[in-house]
């Protein structure tokens, strides 16, 4: 990679693994869960929280200097609630069904603790280019889990990939279905996310053993 | 009626951690001893009583579409909605500000003992996501506001007592190396949300027989888990089913 150094493209792969925001930091998990029933929602998402996070991050940067350390909680809520305004809006004008769908969880981007915690671990510490790149790393890692859940959820739940029928169909009984494979209907519903993302987290352990906790 | 039923609601079957994982950043973090998830918990409960309510009457008088009628006729139109995300989040960001500075001054020991949990309330989702419920789901009364935000943490409270308890005692058992911590933490939230799904049928008036399905349920739950508190919980769950059918 010309365009970045060595350090800088670091800040981008990192969160893509061993460093995830997801798995690792334990941050944003709220909205990971709730929206992953399906492919394309997880994708909306994951794009909403890289806009987010990448410019709320350059934004803070810029900030960092002037902002007086008490109130930095709220001045940081404002700017990702500003942000957040613009996404919704956006949704709400060209994808209106899709972000019927969201629901709040748009909103709850607000509260995405992986935004403050990148605003607070890294924006407030470092240059503008720097913050933008973890913004857009983090969120990329983060837009991973989200995909694996989603295209797993979704494929073994209702046997489809963004709506595509892809293990043939299920009333007239073709590809799959016709040596008596039934959809997991329990893929679809919340609790499996969570165990979902609880194997992803054993499988990523069990390859790194020094992720391990005692 | 309206009350009890909207409680039961929130409390179970509407469960902002198993029905929605709202919250759950803190709920996986401060959930590794019972006595700082009672803490935070109560905390929780306090914030959503007051913020719920707060901004059910922002709603209502400012950002509704037609809200502003109030101050005239030629108010009537504006529809200020998309304002929402902001005036939750500030109410929410004051209100958590002014408890820790009562707390503070009333009882530095629980102050002490909250630590940064109490500034984190303010961006845990659960907060947020209750007024953002209120809102969508379009709540009457302020009363049922109050009532809606209570409930809720409860419910939060309820998810996070069961939790740290499992985890305490699963300590010192033989999990898998990798599994340990984060990963079965995940695996028994996923167990406990299945559990409370049995809930569903509680409210919607279903059939005798599907009542005592998802009792059984909820009975395989605490074999599996096998903790006093999901235990002292079931007994709670039996006694609102009962509480229900007498309605």
């Amino acid at each position: 990679m010309g365009l970045l150094s060595k350090k800088d493209s670091k800040l981008i792969m990192d969160p893509l693994a061993d460093n995830n925001p997801i798995t690792i930091q334990v941050l944003g998990i709220c909205s990971a869960l709730a929206i992953t029933a399906q492919l394309k929602p997880s994708i909306v998402m994951a794009i909403s929280v890289m806009f987010v996070m990448g410019v709320g991050n350059v934004v803070i940067s810029l900030m960092r200097n002037i902002i007086p350390s008490k109130i930095r909680i709220i001045v940081q809520l404002i700017v990702v609630a500003t942000l957040v305004i613009i996404v919704d809006q956006v949704l709400k004008a060209f994808a209106y069904t899709l972000s019927k769908e969201l629901s709040v969880f748009i909103g709850l981007i607000i509260t995405n603790c992986i935004i403050m915690g990148r605003f607070e671990a890294f924006a407030l510490a470092n240059g503008t280019w720097r913050s933008f790149l973890d913004g857009i790393g983090n969120a990329l890692g983060y837009g991973v889990i989200l995909i694996i859940v989603g295209f797993f959820r979704e494929l073994l739940g209702s046997g489809t990939l963004f709506g595509f029928k892809v293990l043939g169909d299920p009333v007239e009984k073709t590809g799959l279905y016709a040596i008596g494979y039934e959809n997991n209907g329990f893929m679809v519903l919340p609790p499996m996310a969570l165990i979902v993302v609880g194997i992803i987290i054993w499988v990523q352990r069990s390859r790194n053993k020094d992720l391990i906790e005692d | 009626m309206e009350h009890i039923e909207l409680f039961f609601k929130s409390v179970f079957v509407d469960n902002m951690v198993f029905a929605y994982f709202l919250g759950m950043c803190s709920y996986l973090a401060v959930s590794k001893k019972v006595s700082t998830a009672v803490g935070l918990g109560a905390a929780v409960i306090f914030v959503l009583a007051i913020t719920v309510p707060l901004n059910w009457l922002l709603d209502q008088y400012l950002l509704q579409e037609g809200a502003l009628t109030w101050l005239g006729e030629e108010y009537a139109d504006y529809d200020l909605s998309f304002l929402s995300f902001i005036m939750f989040i500030a109410t929410i960001a004051t209100m958590v500000q002014l408890v820790e500075i009562i707390v503070e001054k009333f009882s530095p020991s629980l102050y002490n003992s909250l630590g940064i949990f109490l500034p984190l309330i303010a961006v845990n989702c659960a907060i947020l996501g209750g007024s953002l419920f209120m809102q969508s789901r379009e709540i009457e009364t302020l009363g049922l506001a109050l009532n809606y935000g209570i409930a809720s943490g409860i419910g939060w409270f309820l998810a996070i007592l069961a939790i740290a308890a499992i985890r305490e005692k699963i300590r010192y058992s033989n999990v898998p190396a990798p599994l340990r911590g984060l990963g079965i933490t995940f695996i028994i939230t996923g167990l406990m949300a299945i559990g409370f799904m049995s809930f569903g049928g509680m409210l919607t008036g279903g059939e005798d027989e599907a009542t005592e399905e998802s009792r059984e349920d909820t009975v395989g739950m605490v074999s599996t888990t096998d903790t006093a508190n999901t235990i002292k919980e079931t007994d709670l769950s039996l006694e609102t089913k009962e509480g229900t059918n007498k309605q």
